[in-house]
């Protein structure tokens, strides 16, 4: 059973309370964007076999969404985070690389 | 080695003292003229199909553990073209005509057995949206029937029929779908692409791609660097890592989906039966077992097991359809890892890399697809023209809108 604590209301939920909502951090391109830039905003993802951003929501709880640091080979939680995030804040990455010592950074 | 009931009586005779191995274990030579990789149901089909069909030499497919070590050796063994959109059906049609001649066309027992498969109708509304499968399926050249439920009650007479919140109404069945020995499928198409000259390669996983001016001139692996004039990806959940050896970003996630297997019992199901007014699927293999799925865990996962939610809800959905189950043991469980792509729907095509192909998508159906799926990928590889069926496949319809969304929900990686 997948756990993750809410950010925003501070439950440690498990994963019948959440709802994924996959790859974070994803930069918009909406209207007046190139073809390219738009399918590729919509529909490529990195999908890597290790640390995954991702987003979740916490909709049988707070309703709210949020996003978690986690490795999609393992199922390891490193951190979650708030969902206003841009990039992964520097507290959760220092937690990938304690647990993760060579880690090369975000793809 | 020819197969027959004659061969098997000689050796009975004699001992079992001339079985000979089914496949060599080469070597990997320096270079190839195609190279596959990924050692599932796919890329053996493909390089079958290269060598027998089109007049293709000098072939390699590199498997990084052991022949049919995936998905195709993980999966719940169904096969059917109950499709309704003209990008799928015709190809899965194909595979199915293609299923009906395989068994004589590589001389190995795969077992395929068309039992028939039902997709029971719970509502008023989906007998609108199954009959209208059907006439799409009919017109394509598949065969399909719509049951009522005094129809399904005859066969299936112990089903929760009147199930206040989700009364069976009645069914579409395809007769012509069924089940396949999976093991069985990679074992017969390895044979064949073997003794036609096909390289082989097991414990061999590629490592990173030699790309320059454009073009693929080979690949790295753990058994060092081995040349291709082309190369065919075909590695299902490990699409996206493969991929990016060659700096493509897919339209798909990697996510787990478990299969379930209980305890043998007398037979009782037939054929092959989805519920309706959940995600259950069922059939009852020859042993005795009743083999059953349901959804993927939902979240990006490379870990080739799952979660609990997921065998609950499943075991919800069997014991909606039908209560007798619920004394029956669960004995194995297990999962595999599908390539989920953007619209559920596969692609075969070639990538910006001159020289290199691509195959994948599969989400969770690809064992039925198994053969036309070889078959077109090797008229890619070896014409480099899309297979008729197989047209609608292509990378560029996430651009182009042109997404084959047999749902219709929406492009989303969580599909079928
Ligand atoms: C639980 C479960 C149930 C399913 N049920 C059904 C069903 O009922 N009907 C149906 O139609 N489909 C079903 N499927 C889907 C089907 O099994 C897959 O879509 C299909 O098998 C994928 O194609 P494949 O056989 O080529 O994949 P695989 O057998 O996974 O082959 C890919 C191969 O690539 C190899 N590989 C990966 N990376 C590398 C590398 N870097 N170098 C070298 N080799 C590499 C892997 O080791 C693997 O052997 C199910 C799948 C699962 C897991
Ligand atoms: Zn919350």
């Amino acid at each position: 059973m997948l756990t993750l604590t809410c950010p925003n209301c501070g439950v440690a939920a498990d994963e019948t309370e959440l709802a994924p909502g996959g790859e974070a951090h994803l930069k918009r391109f909406g209207p007046g964007a190139s073809d390219d830039d738009f399918e590729a905003y919509m529909f490529a993802r990195a999908n890597p076999k290790g640390i995954h951003f991702e987003r979740w929501r916490h909709a049988y709880g707070c309703g709210k969404w949020f996003l978690a640091a986690r490795c999609t080979a393992t199922l390891e939680v490193f951190a979650t985070y708030p969902a206003q995030s841009a990039a992964p804040p520097e507290a959760v990455l220092a937690a990938i690389r304690a647990r993760r010592p060579g880690w090369e950074g975000r793809s | 080695m020819r197969y027959s009931g004659l061969r098997v009586i000689a050796e009975a005779l004699t001992g079992h003292k001339g079985w000979k191995p089914v496949w060599r274990d080469p070597a990997p030579q320096p270079d190839y003229d195609i190279v596959i990789v990924g050692g599932g149901g796919h890329g053996l089909a493909t390089a079958y199909y290269l060598a027998k069909e089109f007049g293709q030499k000098r072939i390699a497919v590199l498997e990084k553990g052991w022949l049919g070590s995936g998905n195709v050796g993980r999966n719940t063994t169904i096969i059917r073209s109950n499709y309704l959109l003209d990008g799928n059906e015709p190809f899965y049609e194909f595979s199915l005509r293609l299923w009906e001649g395989l068994e004589q066309d590589f001389n190995y027992n795969a077992m395929v057995s068309q039992r028939g498969i039902i997709n029971l109708i719970h509502t008023d509304a989906q007998r609108d949206a199954f009959t209208r499968r059907g006439n799409a399926m009919i017109l394509n050249g598949a065969d399909a029937e719509l049951l009522d439920q005094a129809q399904v009650r005859a066969m299936y007479p112990f089903l929760n029929f009147d199930n206040a919140r989700f009364p069976i109404k009645g069914a579409l069945m395809q007769r012509r779908g069924g089940t396949v020995r999976h093991d069985a499928v990679a074992w017969g198409y390895a044979r064949g692409a073997d003794s036609r000259g096909v390289d082989l390669i097991q414990n061999c996983e590629v490592t990173g791609m030699r790309i320059a001016g454009g073009r693929i001139l080979g690949l790295e692996t753990t058994r060092g660097f081995i040349g291709a004039r082309k190369v065919g990806v075909a590695v299902a959940g490990s699409s996206s890592r493969v991929m990016a050896h060659a700096g493509l970003r897919l339209p798909i996630e990697s996510h787990a989906l478990q299969a379930f297997v209980s305890e043998g019992l007398k037979p009782f199901i037939d054929g092959v039966m989805t519920f309706g007014a959940g995600h259950f699927y069922v059939s009852q293999s020859d042993k005795g077992g009743l083999v059953f799925g349901g959804d993927i865990d939902g979240y990006n996962s490379y870990a080739a097991r799952g979660n609990l939610p997921v065998i609950e809800d499943v075991a919800e959905g069997g014991m909606a359809l039908m209560p007798a189950i619920g004394r029956a043991r669960l004995l194995r469980i297990w999962g595999g890892i599908m390539d989920m792509s953007m619209d559920g729907s596969p692609i075969i095509d070639r990538t910006p890399v001159e020289g290199l192909y691509f195959n994948g998508g599969w989400c969770y159906g690809g064992f039925k697809a198994t053969p036309a799926s070889g078959w077109c990928f090797a008229h890619l590889l070896a014409r480099d023209e899309p297979h008729p069926t197989a047209r609608a496949y292509r990378f560029d319809r996430f651009l182009r809108g042109l997404m084959i969304d047999e749902k219709g929900q929406g492009a989303q990686p969580n599909l079928h």
